[in-house]
C-alpha cells in the first residue's frame, strides 16, 4: 500500500537542505512540547482522577515564577525560530548576481516560459543543473503562483507587476511544478514540470529549437515595428530619452524623484508613459496598453536591457 | 423541572420569533448555526469523496471549486464565527455576570434576523449557480475573471457582518454596565474575558471586511478599478484589507473556545484556573496582537522582505499568550479532582489538538519555511486543527457542559463519551495526513492531484467519514434528551459560577433576585450549595 | 435610583435610568468606533492610491466644485450646532425648542443632500463617472478614474449615513412630539446627536481629502 507513497519530498535545490533543517528543528520542538503536554494531561487525569464524587481540587495559589518561566521560554524559542526562518527567507529572496534569467507569463490555465535565447516552452521548463536560475514572472489575468516542491520555493505571479523567484537545482531530473494560488476553474490543471539537465545537454537543448532568434532580437524587431525608434534614438536627438545603457541605472524624473530603471519601470513607461516622465522630456508618448501582450513586453524589456551604453563619440554614428 | 422557566414562558411561533430573551435568541442561533454546520459539512463530505482518487472524476472541476468555496464561506461566516459567541455567549453572558439580559435585547434579536437575511442571500447565490472564488475572494479573480454569483454572496457576508458587530457591541456594553453588585472584572469567569476580547475584534475588525467586500462588489458592478491592475489598481491591496479582518477573525473563532475550555477545566477539576489573571490578559493580548499579523498570509505575495520579517516576528509574539494558556490549563489539572465526564474529554481533546495546531503555526510564522508550505495542504491541516480541533471541540464541550442548564435535562453520558472518542479519532485521521501531504507539496484547492498523493488522501477521506458519524451522534442524543433525558436539577456538575445558582432551565429574568457576589471566580474551597 | 425605578422608559432589564443611559451611550460610542474602522478601510485605500498617483489625484480633484463643497461644509457644521442645541433643549425638557432644532437639523441635512446630488449630476453630465464612458484628460485617465471611484464610494457612503441620520431625526421628532422624550429620559436625543456629529466629522475629513488636493500650490 505504501509503495510509491513518499512521506518526504525530494531535495533538488540548494535551498531544500536549509528549509528542511529548519523544518526538522521545528518538528523536534513540536514533538517535544506535544508529548510534554499530552503526557502531563494524561498523567494528571489518571493520578488526580475524582475518586469521591464530592471532592474538590486543592487550592493552589498562582506562582509568578512559574508564569514568567513559561512565558519567557516560549518567547526565547520563538525568537530563535524567527531568526532562523528570517535567514532562510532572506536567502530565498535575494538571488545571486550571475543568474540565468528566464521569463514566465502565467495565464488561465498555463505557464509560458521564455528563454533569453528565444526558446519558448509551455508547462515545461528546462534548466541546467548547478546554475542559479531566476524567474522573472508576471500574469496576463489573475494571480497565479509558481511552486516547485522539490526546490522548496514558491512565489505569487501577479498581474501588473514583476515578481522574482530563484533557485539553484542540484540534481538532474524531472520535478513537479504547481500553480499554488487558486486561479479559477482549471487551477488544478495548471501544472507542469521543471526538467533539470546537465549543462551540456541543456546547451544542446537550447540550440535545438531556437528558430526565432533571441528574446532581445525579437524585442528589437518589435521596437522598430511599433516605431519606438522614431523617438527613442541613440543619438540624443529624439523626442524621447536615449535608452542605451539605461537599464540598471537611475533616471531623474520631472518631479525630481530618482528612479532605478528596472523591469517594472520599463513596463510602466510603456503602458503608462505619463506616470513617471524623465526630467527634460514632454509627456507626449502614447500608451501601449492593450497594444502589446505581456510576452511582447518582456521582449521589449529584454531589448532595453541589451542596449549597452556606447561611448559618446560612437553614439552618433551607429544606426 | 422548575414550574416556570424561559422555555415554558409562551409556546407559539411568535413567542420565539419576537422574543427578546437572550436565552431564546441563543436557541434560535443554535438552530441556524447547526443547519449551516451540517450544510457545510455535507460539502466537506463531497470534497473528500472527490479527493479519494487522484483523477477529478466524481464532480467537475467547476463544481469542485464551488464546493470548497461554499464549504469555507458557510463554515467560517455562518458557523465558526457565530457558533460560540452567538449561541453559548448569548445564553451565558448575562447569566455569568448576574444580569437579567444583555444591554440591548432588541438589537440582539435584530442581530439574529440580520444573520438570517445575510445567510439567505448567500444561500441564494449557492442555489442559483454557486460561487467559485474561494472564501478569500482574491482579486482580480473575484472582480474580473469569475462568472459566479460574487455580488449576492458578498452582499450576504456584508450583511452577516453587522450581526457580528451588533453581538460584539452588545457584549461589550453588557460587560461594562450590567455586572451584578460585587461582580468585579477579576471575579468574572474567564469565559467572560474571552467573550470581551472576542467582542473587541468583532467591533474593530468586521467593518473593515464590510468595506472591502463593498469595494469588490462595486468593482464588479460599476467597473471601479480599486483592485484592477489594468486601471492602476492593486490586487494585493485587497489581500491587505481582507486579512486585516480575516486574521483577527481567526481569533474570533478560537478565543471563545479558549474561554469555554477555561470553564470546563475549572469545573471538572473543581479548582480555580491556574494563573487566572495571566489567562485573562492572554485573551486581551491575543486580541490586540491579532490585528498586527495579517501580513503573514502574504509572505509569497510579493511583499517586501522587511515587511515579511516584521509580520513574522509579530506572529511569533502572538504565539506566546496562546502557549501561556495551554500551560495554565495543564497546571490547573495538577492536584485537581479530575472528572472524566464528557465535557472534560472535549477539553482534554481541545488542549491536545490546539497544541498541535498552535505548534504548526510556528512552522508558518517562520517565514523561510512558510514559503514552502503556504498554499499547500499543510495550511489546510493547520487551520483545521485550530478551527475544527480547537473551536468545534470547545463548542461541543461547552454545549455538553451547559446542556443541562439550557434544556434542564441530562444527555446519555455513555453515548456522549463514545461520540467524543469517535470525533477525536476521526479528526486526527482526517487532518494529520494533510500535514504530510502539504510538506510533500500538494497544493490546496486542487480538484485532481498527482497519483503519489493518493494513499494519504484516502486516509484523510476515511477519517472524514468517521468524523461525520461522530458529529451526527450528539445531534441525535441531545435532541433525544430534550424529551426523554433525566431531569438535571440546577447544578448537576456541582460547579460554581452564577449560571449554576439559578434553576435549570433558568427563568426568563434569569435570577429570582439580583445576586450579590462576594466570592472570587472558581472558588471551590467554600462550596455553596 | 429608586425615584426612577418606575419610569415608563426604563427597560425591564436595567435597574435604573442612569444605568440605562450609561449603557446606551457606551453602546453608541462602540458603534461609532465600528464606523471609524468602516471608513478607515476607505481612507487607507485612498491614502495608498494618492501616494502612488499624486498628480492624477490632484488633477481629478480640481474637477470637483470647491464652492459647492464649501457651502456643504458650512451647512453641515451649522447642522451640528443645531443638533447640539437640540440636545441641550432635550436635557432642559424644552419640548417645543427641541422639536424646532430637530426640524432645522433635518432641513440642513436635506440641503446637504440636495447640494450633493447637484454635484453628482454635474459629474454625470461631465462623464466623470467611472466606467467605459469615463472622460478625462488622457494623461491621467486611468488614475483619475480611481480617484472618482473613491470619490463616489466615500461620498456615497457618507450620504447614506446622512439619509439614515435624517431617518433617526424623524423618529426623534416623533418621540419628542408624543412626549417620550423628557428631562429624565433625554438619552435617545443624546446618542442620536453623537451619531450626527460623527457623520459631520467624517465629512470634515472627506472635504479636504477630496476637494482640496494640491490647491495650496495654485
Amino acid at each position: 500500500m505504501w509503495s510509491g507513497t513518499p512521506l518526504f519530498p525530494e531535495q533538488a535545490s540548494t535551498m531544500a537542505g536549509r528549509v528542511d533543517a529548519l523544518y526538522f528543528f521545528l518538528l523536534a520542538i513540536s514533538v517535544f512540547f506535544s508529548l510534554l503536554i499530552a503526557g502531563l494531561i494524561v498523567f494528571y487525569a489518571i493520578r488526580y482522577r475524582r475518586r469521591d464524587p464530592m471532592s474538590v481540587g486543592e487550592v493552589i495559589h498562582e506562582a509568578m515564577a512559574l508564569e514568567i518561566t513559561w512565558t519567557v521560554i516560549p518567547f526565547i524559542i520563538s525568537m530563535v525560530i524567527f531568526v532562523w526562518g528570517a535567514s532562510v527567507y532572506v536567502a530565498i529572496s535575494r538571488p545571486p548576481d550571475d543568474t540565468l534569467n528566464i521569463y514566465v507569463v502565467g495565464k488561465q490555465w498555463m505557464w509560458k516560459f521564455q528563454h533569453l535565447d528565444g526558446q519558448r516552452e509551455i508547462n515545461e521548463l528546462h534548466v541546467p543543473v548547478g546554475r542559479p536560475v531566476k524567474l522573472i514572472m508576471t500574469s496576463e489575468d489573475v494571480i497565479h503562483d509558481v511552486f516547485v516542491p522539490a526546490f522548496r520555493v514558491k512565489a505569487d505571479v501577479i498581474p501588473g507587476r514583476y515578481t522574482n523567484l530563484w533557485f539553484q537545482p542540484t540534481k538532474p531530473g524531472r520535478y513537479r511544478l504547481f500553480c499554488a494560488e487558486y486561479c479559477g476553474t482549471r487551477h488544478s490543471g495548471m501544472t507542469g514540470e521543471v526538467i533539470v539537465m546537465e549543462p551540456s545537454e541543456f546547451q544542446a537543448w537550447l540550440s535545438g529549437g531556437a528558430l526565432e532568434g533571441s528574446l532581445a532580437s525579437a524585442g528589437a524587431k518589435l521596437f522598430n515595428d511599433l516605431a519606438c525608434n522614431t523617438c527613442h534614438r541613440p543619438d540624443a536627438k529624439g523626442r524621447g530619452p536615449v535608452l542605451d545603457g539605461l537599464f540598471g541605472n537611475t533616471v531623474k524624473l520631472q518631479n525630481g524623484e530618482i528612479m532605478t530603471v528596472d523591469e517594472a519601470y520599463v513596463r510602466e513607461s510603456i503602458l503608462n508613459p505619463s506616470a513617471k516622465v524623465t526630467a527634460g522630456f514632454q509627456p507626449i508618448m502614447p500608451t501601449f496598453q492593450g497594444l502589446v501582450t505581456e510576452e511582447q513586453l518582456l521582449e521589449l524589456i529584454e531589448y532595453v536591457k541589451s542596449l549597452k551604453a556606447l561611448p559618446p563619440a560612437q553614439a552618433s554614428q551607429t544606426r | 423541572m422548575p414550574p416556570r422557566h424561559y422555555l415554558n414562558n409562551g409556546y407559539g411561533v411568535k413567542s420565539w420569533l419576537l422574543t427578546r430573551d437572550h436565552k431564546r435568541i441563543a436557541l434560535l442561533y443554535l438552530a441556524s448555526v447547526t443547519f449551516f454546520f451540517f450544510l457545510g459539512g455535507a460539502m466537506a463530505v463531497l470534497i473528500r469523496l472527490e479527493l479519494a482518487t487522484p483523477a477529478g472524476d466524481f464532480v467537475t472541476d467547476e463544481t469542485y471549486n464551488k464546493l470548497f468555496t461554499m464549504h469555507g464561506v458557510m463554515m467560517v461566516f455562518f458557523f465558526l464565527i457565530p457558533a460560540i459567541p452567538a449561541v453559548l455567549g448569548n445564553f451565558l453572558v448575562p447569566l455569568m455576570i448576574g444580569a437579567k439580559d444583555l444591554a440591548f435585547p432588541k438589537l440582539n434579536l435584530a442581530s439574529w434576523y440580520i444573520y438570517v437575511i445575510g445567510a439567505s442571500f448567500t444561500t441564494y447565490s449557492l442555489v442559483t449557480g454557486g460561487l467559485d472564488t474561494g472564501w478569500t475572494f482574491y482579486t482580480p479573480f473575484s472582480t474580473v475573471a469569475s462568472n459566479s454569483n460574487v455580488i449576492s454572496a458578498a452582499l450576504g457576508i456584508f450583511i452577516t457582518g453587522f450581526s457580528s458587530i451588533l453581538t460584539g457591541l452588545n457584549f461589550i456594553v453588557t460587560t461594562h454596565r450590567m455586572r451584578a453588585p460585587g461582580m468585579t472584572w477579576f471575579r468574572m469567569p474567564l469565559f467572560m474575558w474571552s467573550m470581551y476580547a472576542t467582542s473587541l475584534i468583532m467591533v474593530l475588525g468586521t467593518p473593515v471586511i464590510a468595506i472591502t467586500i463593498i469595494l469588490v462588489a462595486s468593482e464588479r458592478l460599476f467597473h471601479f478599478g480599486f483592485f484592477d491592475p489594468t486601471l492602476g489598481g492593486d490586487p494585493v491591496l485587497f489581500q491587505h484589507l481582507f486579512w486585516f479582518y480575516s486574521h483577527p477573525a481567526v481569533y474570533i473563532m478560537i478565543l471563545p473556545a479558549m474561554g469555554v475550555i477555561s470553564e470546563l477545566v475549572a469545573a471538572f477539576c473543581r479548582k480555580q484556573v491556574f494563573g487566572y489573571k495571566f489567562v485573562a490578559f492572554a485573551s486581551i493580548g491575543i486580541a490586540v496582537l491579532g490585528f498586527l499579523v495579517w501580513g503573514h498570509h502574504m509572505f509569497v505575495a510579493g511583499i517586501s522582505v522587511y515587511a515579511a520579517l516584521i509580520f513574522s516576528i509579530l506572529s511569533f509574539l502572538v504565539a506566546v499568550p496562546s502557549a501561556v494558556k495551554v500551560f495554565n490549563w495543564t497546571a490547573t489539572m495538577y492536584k485537581g479532582s479530575v472528572s472524566w465526564q464528557t465535557p472534560m474529554l472535549y477539553a482534554i481533546g481541545f488542549i491536545g489538538l490546539f497544541t498541535i495546531g498552535g505548534l504548526t503555526g510556528l512552522f508558518l510564522a517562520a517565514v523561510g519555511l512558510d514559503v514552502h508550505v503556504t498554499d499547500t495542504y499543510f495550511i489546510v491541516a493547520h487551520f483545521h486543527y485550530i478551527m475544527v480541533g480547537g473551536t468545534i471541540m470547545g463548542y461541543l464541550g461547552g454545549l455538553h457542559y451547559w446542556w443541562p442548564k439550557i434544556s434542564g435535562r441530562l444527555y446519555n453520558e455513555y453515548l456522549a463519551k463514545i461520540a467524543a472518542a469517535i470525533i477525536f479519532f476521526g479528526f486526527n485521521l482526517t487532518f494529520f495526513p494533510q500535514f504530510i501531504l502539504g510538506y510533500l507539496g500538494m497544493p490546496r484547492r486542487y480538484h485532481a492531484y498527482p497519483p503519489e498523493f493518493q494513499v494519504l488522501n484516502v486516509l484523510s477521506s476515511a477519517g472524514a467519514s468517521i468524523l461525520g458519524v461522530g458529529y451526527l451522534l450528539p445531534m441525535i442524543y441531545l435532541t433525544y434528551s430534550l424529551r426523554y433525558g433525566k431531569i438535571a436539577g440546577s447544578n448537576p456538575w456541582n460547579a460554581v459560577g452564577l449560571e449554576w445558582n439559578t434553576t435549570s432551565p433558568p427563568p426568563t429574568e434569569n435570577f429570582a433576585e439580583t445576586p450579590v457576589v462576594t466570592w472570587e471566580a472558581y472558588d471551590y474551597s467554600a462550596p455553596r450549595a | 435610583m429608586s425615584d426612577t425605578a418606575e419610569h415608563p422608559a426604563l427597560a425591564h432589564h436595567f435597574d435604573s435610568l442612569a444605568q440605562q443611559r450609561e449603557a446606551t451611550t457606551l453602546g453608541m460610542w462602540v458603534f461609532l468606533v465600528t464606523e471609524v474602522l468602516f471608513f478607515g478601510g476607505l481612507f487607507a485605500t485612498y491614502a495608498i492610491y494618492r501616494s502612488w498617483y499624486p498628480e492624477a489625484f490632484a488633477a481629478a480633484s480640481h474637477e470637483l466644485d470647491v464652492t459647492l463643497g464649501t457651502i456643504n461644509t458650512v451647512v453641515l457644521i451649522t447642522s451640528s450646532l443645531t443638533m447640539a442645541l437640540a440636545v441641550h433643549a432635550a436635557q432642559l425638557g424644552q419640548r417645543k425648542l427641541l422639536m424646532t432644532f430637530l426640524i432645522i437639523t433635518m432641513i440642513l441635512g436635506a440641503a446637504f443632500l440636495g447640494i450633493k446630488s447637484v454635484e453628482y449630476y454635474h459629474k454625470f453630465a461631465e462623464h466623470h463617472v467611472p466606467g467605459p464612458g469615463f472622460v478625462f484628460e488622457k494623461e491621467h485617465i486611468r488614475h483619475a478614474q480611481l480617484f472618482f471611484s473613491l470619490y463616489f464610494v466615500m461620498t456615497g457612503l457618507h450620504a447614506l449615513h446622512m439619509i439614515i441620520g435624517i431617518g433617526i431625526m424623524l423618529v426623534m421628532l416623533y418621540w419628542a412630539w408624543n412626549g417620550t422624550i423628557t428631562k429624565e429620559y433625554a438619552s435617545p436625543i443624546e446618542i442620536s446627536g453623537l451619531y450626527w456629529h460623527f457623520v459631520d466629522i467624517v465629512w470634515i475629513f472627506l472635504f479636504p481629502l477630496l476637494y482640496l488636493i494640491g490647491r495650496h500650490a495654485h
